[in-house]
């Protein structure tokens, strides 16, 4: 049974599979275990990098190819519930329709440049994308009748998820309100698309992806339209990162150019792709899981670190929260070196003890 | 590298090899681009005004990516950070011309040529010795691996850029041209800045160093010779990998010296504008041909008249013209206008 909600992916390592099932239980009792609005925010982005991170894992990981503009499908995602709420006014229906058109976007753009660049070589995907993701960047300030350029949309979700919506009496000292259902409806959603994904890399096709990954000759020798299978890789892969921007706009209920298209999050995913292990969806999982924990709470010890550090100059600059990405480039290149397959990867490497 | 290849000389990587008569269909392109433009433009002056400027921010663009495209073609080598020695080379150019503004605010043009000189100089030499470190520490260890490439190249790239914010300030610094060269000269209702016209004189000085260096000395025949055939060069007993490393830190002080231009170009200077940069020259080296030179003054060209006249028909399509060339280019050839590597 187990088996096969994981498609025959088990985990291979006792503690990766400890791990798991920590983050799942944790996950799913977070409101309950570490009330209160930060951590519950905290538990919602974990979630949803969790689907973002493993749709790039899907390339990355999987398939071998670099795309830089995937916070681009993440971002129209999120664009797409925002604009539909804006527009058609709160509802379901909106944001029905606003995640088709997201979707329908996302896969006929990710279809364009990857037929357009893969056809080629597999190495001008990353420098097209790394150009079409910023200049949709750009695009989406610019546009600032339909997106409200930077400084975003803020609008109301369906009033079963906002906020104001109560169904009980508080249950250990947890407010039953909508946000619980709202948090509760993007885990079960990411849970769907997480397995939906084990299903995809498990498969055939994703065994075609990974042999494309290891040796494309080979792999277009045996038979396997290489070009096809890459581009069908990267509409998959810009499908879920467009249904997880989706969720995170009706988590926050705004969307802006910074929270969703910034190249930010993009060397963030990158990132959190090679610390948990590219070429696994537990690798994503895990270290989404450890990034984001680590996002939220080491930069408040970086700022402590600071302020007793403050008195030295020049240590003051490179120990401030605001350098954060330097000590990430910093991690991101030593993990690729020393440390390619990642926190899963070396779990699994670690021969277990034979009883 | 498949055994075929060694085989027999007729192999399909034959097909590469550059043609003996020059192909002269893409450069035909500046011109009748140009010449469909002046129609939709209307005036006259105005085309020549945006003609001018177009030539004149592909010069610019052409001197940082030539670097990048030889890099690549001799040793198959992306890397994705250059664009942090267009950065770093035109913030040491302000720190330079900083302390000298009572040359640079003299009215007399060769003190404020003498300072850009300067400026320009120690740009190169410090984007030059930046990029043999990086290439040391970054690139080195992962030769041969496109992923690993891009990967750590783009890492060492968003590495520079915070060291850049520690050392000058996250904020946007202002960079004033030379008091000199700033205004137009104007040729009947035309008017080109002086800026420009600089910038095309250093541009072609560049192409020119670089057209004499690779095709008319011994270096830039081995260059040359690595870019199509790297094994068989090193079989001839000549260590390509001191010649990677010359091209390398090379191809690092033209970035330093495009981002002087670039830097003074745009009047100020920003922590991301490596980034910015990189996206541009990418989209010119893929439509050159990753490797070739002369695809990449063509392809630079193009893109400075596309952008510019774009940016005056219809500004709202301006971030993707060039995207849009880039299309339409390599529907045309898909490897490029100059295909050179067969890899």
């Amino acid at each position: 049974m187990l088996r096969r909600i994981l498609s025959n992916d088990m985990p291979r390592s006792r503690w990766l599979a400890l791990l798991l099932i920590l983050l799942v239980l944790g996950l799913a009792f977070a409101p309950f275990l570490v009330p209160g609005v930060k951590a519950m925010n905290v538990a919602a982005k974990i979630v949803i990098f969790i689907v973002l991170v493993a749709s790039f894992d899907l390339l990355l990981g999987y398939t071998g190819i670099v795309s830089f503009a995937h916070t681009m499908f993440f971002g129209i995602g999120a664009y797409g519930v925002a604009i539909a709420s804006t527009t058609m006014g709160p509802g379901w229906v909106s944001l029905a329709a606003g995640m088709g058109w997201a979707i329908a976007l996302s896969c006929l753009l990710a279809f364009v440049i990857g037929l357009f660049s893969l056809r080629v070589r597999a190495m001008f995907f990353a420098m097209i994308t790394l150009a079409v993701g910023s200049a949709f960047a750009s695009l989406a300030s610019q546009l600032s009748d339909l997106t409200g350029g930077e400084d975003g949309l803020t609008f109301s979700v369906p009033a079963i998820i906002s906020p104001g919506f109560e169904f009980g009496k508080p249950l250990f000292g947890v407010a039953l309100d909508g946000r619980l259902i709202c948090y509760y409806l993007i885990f079960g959603l990411a849970l769907l698309q997480v397995l939906a994904m084990l299903r995809i890399v498990n498969s055939p096709f994703g065994r075609v992806l990974q042999a494309i990954r290891d040796n494309e000759f080979r792999a277009e020798a045996i038979g396997y339209p290489v070009i096809v299978y890459r581009t069908m890789a990267a509409v998959l892969s810009a499908l879920f990162a467009c249904l997880a921007g989706g969720m995170l706009a009706l988590w926050l209920r705004y969307n802006g150019p910074d929270t969703s298209l910034s190249m930010e999050i993009m060397v963030d995913v990158l990132l959190i792709v090679v610390i948990g292990g590219m070429g696994t969806i537990y690798g994503a999982a895990i270290g989404a899981t450890i990034f984001i924990i680590a996002q939220n709470y080491l930069q408040d010890l970086l700022a402590v670190v600071d302020k007793t550090s403050g008195s030295l100059p020049g240590v003051a600059s490179v120990l401030s929260p605001d350098r954060w990405l330097l000590w990430l480039g910093l991690l991101f290149v030593l993990s690729v070196y020393f440390f390619p397959t990642g926190i899963v990867g070396t779990l699994r490497d670690t021969p277990e003890r034979k009883h | 590298m498949t055994e075929t290849e060694i085989q027999s000389p007729t192999s399909p990587r034959a097909r590469f090899v550059r043609p003996i008569e020059f192909d002269m269909r893409p450069m035909l392109l500046i011109p009748a681009i140009a010449l469909l433009a002046l129609p939709l433009v209307g005036s006259p002056s105005t085309w020549l005004t945006l003609t001018l400027a177009g030539l004149a921010m592909g010069m610019i663009i052409f001197i940082t990516a030539s670097g990048l495209t030889l890099v690549f073609g001799l040793m198959d080598v992306l890397n994705f950070g250059h664009g942090l020695f267009i950065a770093f080379g035109a913030y040491v150019a302000g720190t330079v011309l900083a302390p000298l503004v009572a040359w640079t605010s003299s009215a007399e043009l060769w003190r404020n040529l003498v300072a850009l000189g300067c400026a320009m100089v120690a740009a190169m030499v410090a984007a030059a010795a930046l990029g043999a470190a990086f290439e040391r520490l970054i690139v080195r260890p992962v030769y041969g691996n496109h992923l690993k490439q891009i990967l750590i190249t783009m890492g060492g790239g968003i590495i520079g850029e915070e060291l850049i914010k520690i050392i000058w300030g996250p904020t946007q610094i202002p960079l004033p041209l030379p008091e000199a060269l700033r205004g137009a000269i104007s040729f009947g209702d035309a008017s080109l800045s002086r800026y420009r016209i600089l910038a095309v004189c250093i541009g072609f000085v560049v192409f020119a160093a670089l057209a004499w260096t690779l095709n008319r000395t011994k270096v830039g025949l081995l260059v040359r010779a690595g870019v199509q055939d790297r094994e068989m060069v090193e079989a001839l007993g000549y260590r390509i990998g001191r010649l990677f490393v010359g091209v390398f830190v090379a191809g690092s002080a033209l970035a330093g010296l495009g981002g002087v231009m670039w830097g003074l170009f745009q009047q100020n200077l920003i922590p991301q504008m490596g980034l910015q940069v990189n996206v541009l020259i990418f989209i010119v080296i893929i439509i050159g041909g990753l490797g070739s030179t002369t695809g990449a003054l063509t392809g630079a060209l193009l893109v400075g008249l596309v952008v510019n006249y774009v940016g005056f028909l219809f500004p709202a399509l301006t971030q993707f013209s060039s995207i849009g060339l880039l299309v339409a280019v390599l529907l045309w050839r898909p490897q490029g206008i100059y295909p050179v590597v067969g890899r």
